[in-house]
C-alpha cells in the first residue's frame, strides 16, 4: 500500500485546495516592474526583525531547471507547452523541497511570485486555462496574495530607470506580437495585466495600487500582516527557548 | 480554446480511433504554435515494460514497414535535447520529490512530440514509439498522482493511431531482466517508493502496480494487449497483423 504524498489530498475543482497546516503563505504578484520583489524583501526584513523564521522562495530558481530553461531561453528553443511545463517542475521542485516542509513544520513561507504567474503568463501564451489549473493542482491556496497592480508605463519606466535590457521570453517575442522589442514588451505585459486582474477577482487577491512610494506600499504590506501573526509562534518558541 | 472530454472516446478495437468531430487530435487540449490538423503520417506507439520485448518488436516492425516502403522514425522517452542530460543526472542522486519527477517528464515529452513526432508526421512518417504518455503516466500514478491529474497533463499529447501494449507475466520480465541486464533495475522496481528494502520484493509490487494502471489505460484509451510471453517472432506475427488493419497495406501495393 502506497501513502500517498501529501501534496496529493484532495482538493477543489479547477485549482489547489486550501492548506490544513499550522504555517503561513504569503505571496507576492505583479508585472515586472511592480515593486513587489523589493516589497517582499522589506517584509521579510521586518519579520526577521520580530523573531520569526520566515522562509522565502522566488520564481524559476530551482537548480534543477535553472539551467535548462536558461539554455532553452538563449537558444529560443522553448514553445509554450514546454516553457510552461518546465516553470511547472521548477515550481514543483521548490514546493516539494522549500514551501510545502516549513508549512507544514509551521513558519511563514514568503514566495515571491507562485502558480499565478504561471497561470498569467501561460494563459497569455496560448495555454489553455483549464490545463494549467490542473497542472498546479498539487499546490496550495496562499493565506495572502498581494497583487501590485501598476499600469503597463509605469513598470515599463522602472525597468528602464533600473537598465535592465528587455529580455526575448519578458518580452513575448515568442508570440509574435511585434517585430520591435519594446512593444511587444508593453503588449505582452498588457496580456500579462489583464489576466492578473482577472485573478484578482476570481482567486481574491489583495490588490494594492503599487504606484504609491515605497514606504507607504511596505506600510500597507505590513498592515495586512499583522492580523495574521496574532498568536503565530516565534522562532524561538519552535525552538523551546523561551 | 477547446476543452477536453470528461472521458476520452474509445473505440472497440482502439484502432481508427478518430478525434472528436472539430477538436484537436489530441487528449483534448491544442497545442499552442503547433497546428496538428491535416498530419499526414501514423503515429504508432508500443507499451510495455522493461523485458516486454518492447525494443524488440520496435525493431522489427520498423524493418517490416520500410520493407513496405514506409518511412519510419523512431522514437521514445528521455531523448530530448532539451533535458535529458538534467534527467539522468536527477535520477543518479534520486532527489526529486514524485510530482516534479512526473513533470520534467512531461516537459521532456513536449519537447520531443513539438520538435520530434509533430514535424515526422506532417512530413508523412510512420513514427514508431518505443513507449509514450502511458508509461509516464502509469510511473507518475504509483507515485502518488491522482489519474485525472496525470491524464490532463498528457491533454496535449497526439491520439496515436494504434497503441499496443505487450503484455507480459513478471517472472518473465524479470527472467529477462537477468538475462540482458544481470540485475533488477533501481527504478523499474521502483525502489524510490519505498515498497519494500529487498529489491526482488519491490520489483513484483512495484510490477503489479504498473500492471494495474496499464489495465485501466487500456480500456480507457483503447489499447490493443498481444501476449508477450512467448518467443519475439510469435509476437511480431500479432504486431503485424495489428499494423496491416491501419495501414491497409495500400503503400505496399502501389510500390508493385
Amino acid at each position: 500500500m502506497i501513502t500517498l504524498d501529501s501534496s496529493q489530498r484532495p482538493r477543489e475543482a479547477g485549482g489547489p485546495g486550501r492548506h490544513i497546516y499550522p504555517g503561513k503563505l504569503v505571496v507576492f504578484e505583479g508585472l515586472d516592474g511592480s515593486g513587489k520583489s523589493t516589497q517582499a524583501q522589506l517584509l521579510l526584513k521586518y519579520l526577521s526583525s520580530r523573531g520569526y523564521h520566515v522562509f522565502f522562495t522566488e520564481w524559476n530558481s530551482s537548480d534543477l531547471t535553472s539551467e535548462i530553461i536558461r539554455r532553452g531561453k538563449r537558444k529560443n528553443l522553448l514553445t509554450p507547452t514546454t516553457f510552461s511545463l518546465l516553470h511547472a517542475t521548477d515550481f514543483a521542485d521548490r514546493f516539494e523541497r522549500n514551501i510545502l516542509p516549513p508549512l507544514r513544520a509551521g513558519y511563514l513561507v514568503i514566495c515571491d511570485r507562485y502558480i499565478y504567474t504561471a497561470y498569467a503568463r501561460d494563459v497569455a501564451r496560448g495555454c489553455d486555462p483549464d490545463w494549467v489549473r490542473n497542472l498546479y493542482s498539487f499546490a496550495v491556496q496562499p493565506d495572502r496574495t498581494f497583487y501590485f497592480r501598476v499600469p503597463v508605463e509605469t513598470a515599463r519606466r522602472r525597468k528602464d530607470v533600473s537598465r535592465l535590457k528587455i529580455k526575448h521570453y519578458e518580452a513575448g517575442m515568442d508570440l509574435g506580437l511585434a517585430k520591435d522589442v519594446g512593444e511587444s514588451y508593453v503588449r505582452f505585459q498588457g496580456m500579462l495585466k489583464r489576466q492578473y486582474d482577472l485573478l484578482a477577482k476570481s482567486e481574491g487577491f489583495h490588490t494594492i495600487d503599487a504606484e504609491q512610494s515605497i514606504e507607504s506600499l511596505q506600510k500597507t504590506v505590513r498592515g495586512a500582516i499583522r492580523p495574521m501573526l496574532e498568536g503565530f509562534p516565534k522562532e524561538k518558541v519552535l525552538i523551546h527557548e523561551s | 480554446m477547446s476543452r477536453r472530454p470528461a472521458k476520452p472516446p474509445t473505440s472497440a478495437m482502439g484502432v481508427f480511433r478518430e478525434s472528436p468531430k472539430g477538436g484537436p487530435p489530441t487528449y483534448g487540449y491544442r497545442i499552442p504554435g503547433s497546428d496538428v490538423s491535416g498530419l499526414k503520417g501514423s503515429l504508432i506507439v508500443i507499451e510495455g515494460s522493461d523485458g516486454s520485448g518492447r525494443t524488440t518488436e520496435c525493431e522489427l516492425l520498423k524493418d517490416y514497414l520500410e520493407v513496405q516502403g514506409h518511412a519510419v522514425l523512431e522514437t521514445g522517452l528521455r531523448r530530448s535535447n532539451l533535458v535529458s542530460k538534467q534527467i539522468d543526472r536527477a535520477k543518479q542522486g534520486n532527489v526529486l520529490g514524485a510530482t516534479t519527477l512526473a513533470l520534467i517528464y512531461a516537459a521532456d515529452f513536449a519537447d520531443q512530440l513539438e520538435n520530434k513526432i509533430i514535424p515526422a508526421l506532417s512530413a508523412g512518417f510512420v513514427v514508431l514509439a518505443d513507449r509514450y504518455i502511458f508509461t509516464l503516466m502509469a510511473r507518475a500514478i504509483v507515485r502518488g498522482a491522482t489519474r485525472e491529474w496525470a491524464s490532463e497533463l498528457y491533454g496535449f499529447a497526439l491520439r496515436p493511431r494504434l497503441t499496443i501494449f505487450l503484455d507480459t507475466r513478471p517472472e518473465i520480465l524479470m527472467h529477462r531482466t537477468f538475462r540482458t541486464y544481470k540485475s533488477l533495475d533501481f527504478w523499474e522496481s521502483g525502489m524510490d517508493i519505498g515498497l519494500s528494502r529487498d529489491r526482488f520484493e519491490s520489483f513484483f509490487r512495484y510490477q503489479a502496480l504498473i500492471k494495474a494502471e496499464f489495465d485501466w489505460m487500456a480500456k480507457e484509451y483503447g489499447f490493443v494487449q498481444i501476449n508477450g510471453n512467448r518467443r519475439p517472432e510469435e509476437v511480431h506475427r500479432d504486431v503485424r497483423e495489428c499494423v496491416d488493419r491501419i495501414t491497409g497495406r495500400t503503400h505496399l501495393e502501389s510500390f508493385r
